[in-house]
């Protein structure tokens, strides 16, 4: 790891005017060697010293967001939880307050990573890491995604990348708890150095390679996430989030899936599924929402919906296995919301 | 040309705002069970780096040294994190609780003894971190069952295979806690 200067700001306004660059910014070079003049935002620090630690970051200062006061809350806001972006995994597996409506998000946090990084890991953090294709992680490979020229994937090992909205690079979104998120219609409030807020919908807040090559999201040199917004939600709602991966602890998954379904008297009222570790973005499966909603939901109903969620599914030379492990996965989230 | 070693530090002009440090050595405190250490350290430094290498207390292991394989597993204010993957700079007042702080004297914390008693040490590299695992989980939930141990030792890797003695050994120690 380089060396750094290592920043204790006062405030929100004062880290987000000390940072010069976002990680991915800092990371996207012509050269392939990544910037060495950045000052980088840090909360948790997992993914930022994981970077740093291969080499494929080395920013000159850290401003270490994790001590500021008030960030590290869940809290009540209009019906629904604003959760502060400091809020470590662990916190969102244990919070009673997220079961049953809100369940596919403690689901995620939960299933996320080991115990150990889950007490260090934060939401915020969580949603904006870097992807885990081995080509980016690499620093003999320097990829559209950091500014080369090439996407390694698709000519190459691509068994764990995208089925879905590959246009140009295949990673995979990373965050299981962003699959959640998006499902449950969250935002997420953003501040800039000027002090200027605004709210994005988190569906909007993640990017596609056609749109943005170098980076996952829309997030700016100088903005903080100072909250994500879980909207409230009818008591008929429930949620779950399932997993599928190689290993049953510290894996990043080879499918997951929420669906949140509010359902009355057996009937669906509104749906929303969404497919990560599928798409460089969590991927919304419109067409399973729509096989489901206003019907009586059985098992067969399920089964047509996840094959509908997979249609259209673009499959790479060797990850076409996926395709029946997110049917299967889709279909046991929407019998596993009946059960809840 | 001002001949300089990077322990000086820039001149005070030069130094950015009062809020940063480093990139040279930089003092800290650090509260190691039970005790407060002063040490010098620059801000790269993980807090897996400096309990071994400052305060000599090498029972904390470094393995893969990503947060992938929990062999460098303390407590902070007594929750399990591995260590490699915080920064001693950002350790600040929280309490450090290592493998070293778990017996009293000589005598071996129960769950020390029950591994040794249930034979779940081979190459002994893991094994540091994984009590650091288990007592935690004993001092949250003094009566686990097997998939709350399995859970709470998930993310360890013992390449030795351990993990079924582990399993005996913490029961074990649980339910002579009970009796």
């Amino acid at each position: 790891m380089n060396g750094f200067e290592w920043m204790s700001p006062g405030s929100v306004e004062q880290a987000a005017r000390a940072a010069s660059a976002t990680v991915a910014t800092a990371m996207a070079r012509r050269s392939g060697t990544p910037a060495a003049d950045a000052a980088v935002l840090k909360a948790g620090g997992i993914d930022l010293l994981d970077l740093m630690k291969e080499g494929l970051l080395a920013p000159r200062r850290l401003i270490n967001l994790r001590t500021l006061p008030g960030l590290d809350r869940i809290e009540p806001a209009g019906g629904g939880l604003r959760i502060g972006p400091n809020v470590t995994l662990a916190q969102l597996a244990a919070e009673g307050r997220l079961r049953t409506r809100w369940g596919a998000l403690a689901d995620a946090a939960g299933g996320a990573a080991s115990p150990q990084i889950r007490q260090l890991a934060t939401l915020a953090g969580n949603l904006l890491q870097r992807p885990r294709c081995w080509y980016f992680r690499s620093r003999a490979h320097h990829c559209v995604r950091k500014g080369g020229d090439t996407c390694f994937a698709f000519a190459g090992e691509n068994q764990y990348h995208a089925i879905f909205e590959h246009n140009g690079c295949a990673i995979v979104h990373p965050s299981t708890c962003a699959t959640a998120l998006v499902a449950l219609g969250a935002g997420l409030k953003i501040t800039d150095r000027a002090g200027a807020k605004r709210t994005v919908s988190l569906e909007e807040f993640f990017v596609l390679p056609e749109l943005e090559l170098q980076q996952e999201n829309r997030l700016a040199s100088g903005e903080i996430v100072t909250a994500v917004e879980l909207p409230e939600q009818r008591a008929s709602v429930r949620s779950v989030h399932l997993r599928y991966a190689e290993t049953e602890s510290f894996d990043w998954p080879l499918a997951d899936v929420a669906v949140v379904l509010d359902l009355a008297e057996g009937v669906c009222r509104k749906a929303a599924i969404v497919l990560g570790a599928c798409a460089p973005a969590p991927h919304r499966a419109r067409a399973a929402e729509a096989a489901l909603t206003g019907q009586r939901i059985d098992e067969a109903l399920a089964r047509a919906a996840a094959h509908a969620a997979l249609q259209g599914a673009m499959p790479l030379s060797r990850n076409a296995y996926k395709v029946p492990i997110f049917e299967a996965l889709v279909r046991r989230a929407i019998l596993a919301v009946l059960a809840a | 040309m001002l001949d300089k070693t990077p322990s000086d530090g820039p001149d005070a002009a030069q130094r950015p705002e009062a809020d940063t440090v480093g990139p040279y050595a930089v003092p800290i405190t650090l509260r190691v069970n039970g005790m407060t250490h002063t040490l010098s350290i620059t801000p790269e430094t993980t807090l897996a780096q400096a309990l071994r290498e400052q305060l000599d207390l090498t029972g904390t292991k470094i393995a893969c040294d990503r947060g992938a394989c929990s062999a460098c597993t303390v407590w902070l204010d007594g929750a399990p994190v591995c260590s490699c993957m915080v920064l001693a700079i950002d350790v600040g007042a929280r309490e450090v609780t290592t493998i070293e702080g778990l017996a009293a004297g000589e005598a071996l914390h129960p769950v020390q003894a029950a591994f040794i008693e249930h034979d779940a040490i081979q190459c002994g590299f893991c094994t540091p971190g994984l009590i650091m695992s288990c007592v935690a989980l004993l001092r949250r939930n003094p009566r686990p069952g097997e998939d709350e141990v399995r859970t709470a030792i998930s993310g360890h890797l013992c390449r030795c295979g351990t993990y079924p003695h582990v399993l005996s050994a913490v029961l074990a120690a649980a339910r002579a806690a009970e009796s």
